[in-house]
């Protein structure tokens, strides 16, 4: 089988806010669908400062743990439910998408993909809800306590999913690497 | 210019002193760095921006290992000509930028999203964050979108971005490149980057660039001039193959992909 080499990535840069963004792309589903939850969050950096100029993406299985093939995420209709959706940080470093609650078997968790100035190469992390836990998930009880504790989301007093990322410090995301990667 | 080795820590750093680090950590390359470091202190930026803790082995699970899908309901086939976004033409270089995505074992990526932006002719882009004292064109927002064919392959038609100034130290200039934004078959093949034209003097003095210290790597950031693409009398065509990683496709699960 031919191997072929990879190309590169390159940070997404300072100037992506006029490009990639559009209208209602951090909307997976309408915020009065039924089920509607938020998952929202700040994107910290090493020195805990929030940063402003950073894209996320996030892509999910549906309610009953199916994952959606179907388009229409750029052009939302309001029924199709697409799984995928994009969202960049505010001034203070905040995101918020308005998705359902991933369903499935084993522990669900929404995937996602971070981008940012300054970061010289896309960075995968996952999103567990919070009843996940060690005995729910192989991967989940491979990790320490402390490292497993930060990959799932924490549920807030409105009921949305809070899931902070830090890029760097103390408080560090795991980020994750797939077979096959170079 | 500023070249004092006794200015004030928090000045900008010369050219020298950045091309000195450079030169520094391209010594200490070793075969196998395929991608940018991304703890990479000539590009400022990183320097508080990446994890210093391993990333962590994961098999893709579930959304993972599919891509999202996009169709003709999302893109319509006009935003992959930058050149006729408003009412009248951009001013600079006319050209196609075209290419194929393509997974590790050469299979295309078909119908999947690419997007694009880009500086204007000038070296500006839309963006209110930019600064740079280059004129905007009223013609030209320099963003498109399209979707690859059956054969994977993308085009664009655009006006070549011109480099512009940054403020990671002082006098630095990117060399002129075109953002790419680009999905595969599975989500953990996403990827962003930046498609550069050959023989730009500015390669070796630019950080993000030499993130890449593999000069095999940093080679296939770059587009061919190629003149079989070329229109006569109207526009220069170069030629750009993405190839993603982290797929888990076989042919065994995509026996539709024997057909072509």
């Amino acid at each position: 089988m031919p191997e072929l080499d990879p190309t590169p990535g390159q940070t997404i840069g300072p100037f992506f806010a006029y490009a990639l963004p559009y209208d209602r792309d951090y909307e997976l589903v309408r915020p009065t669908t039924t089920g509607a939850v938020r998952l929202h969050g700040t994107v910290y950096d090493g020195a805990g400062s929030p940063v402003p100029d950073a894209l996320l993406e996030i892509r999910q299985a549906d309610g009953a743990g199916a994952v959606p093939t179907v388009e229409g995420s750029i052009r939302r209709d309001g029924t199709a439910f697409t799984g995928w959706g994009r969202c960049q940080t505010d001034s203070a470093g905040r995101y918020s998408f308005t998705t359902i609650a991933p369903g499935g078997d084993s522990a669900p968790f929404v995937a996602v993909v971070v981008f940012a100035r300054g970061l010289l190469h896309r960075l995968f992390t996952r999103a567990y809800l919070p009843e996940a836990s060690a005995s729910s998930s192989p991967f989940l009880a491979s990790l320490e306590p402390r490292i497993r504790e930060r990959l799932i989301a924490v549920r807030d007093d409105d009921g949305g999913l809070l899931f902070d990322i830090h890029l760097q410090g103390e408080l560090e995301t795991p980020f994750l690497t797939f077979p096959g990667e170079a | 210019m500023s070249t004092s080795p006794a200015s004030p820590a928090n000045a900008p750093a010369s050219q020298r002193t950045i091309s000195a680090e450079i030169e520094q950590l391209r010594a200490a390359w070793t075969d196998g760095d395929a991608q940018p470091l991304i703890d990479y202190p000539p590009y400022r930026s990183s320097v508080l921006r990446h994890p210093t803790k391993a990333l962590h082995p994961a098999d893709p699970e579930g959304a993972e290992l599919v891509a999202p899908v996009f169709g003709h309901s999302d893109v319509d086939p006009l935003e992959a000509d930058l050149t006729i976004q408003d009412r009248g033409e951009p001013i600079g270089e006319r050209m196609l930028v075209t290419g194929r995505v393509l997974d590790g074992e050469g299979r295309p990526v078909r119908h999947q999203l690419v997007e694009i932006w880009q500086a204007n002719a000038a070296g500006r882009y839309v963006h209110q964050r930019d600064q740079h004292h280059a004129p905007l064109d009223p013609h030209f927002t320099g963003t498109g979108r399209c979707l690859t064919d059956a054969d994977g392959v993308y085009r664009f038609v655009t006006i070549k971005p011109g480099p512009y100034p940054w403020r990671n130290h002082h006098n630095a200039w990117r060399p002129a490149h075109i953002h790419f934004s680009l999905f595969g078959t599975d989500f953990t093949q996403r990827l962003i980057t930046q498609m550069y034209f050959p023989g730009d003097p500015l390669f070796d003095l630019d950080p993000i660039y030499q993130s890449i210290t593999d000069p095999a790597a940093r080679d296939r950031l770059l587009a061919t001039y190629d003149h079989d693409l070329s229109e006569h009398e109207w526009q220069l065509g170069y030629r750009w193959d993405i190839v993603l990683t982290g797929g888990h496709s076989t042919p065994m699960e995509h026996p539709e992909e024997h057909d072509a």
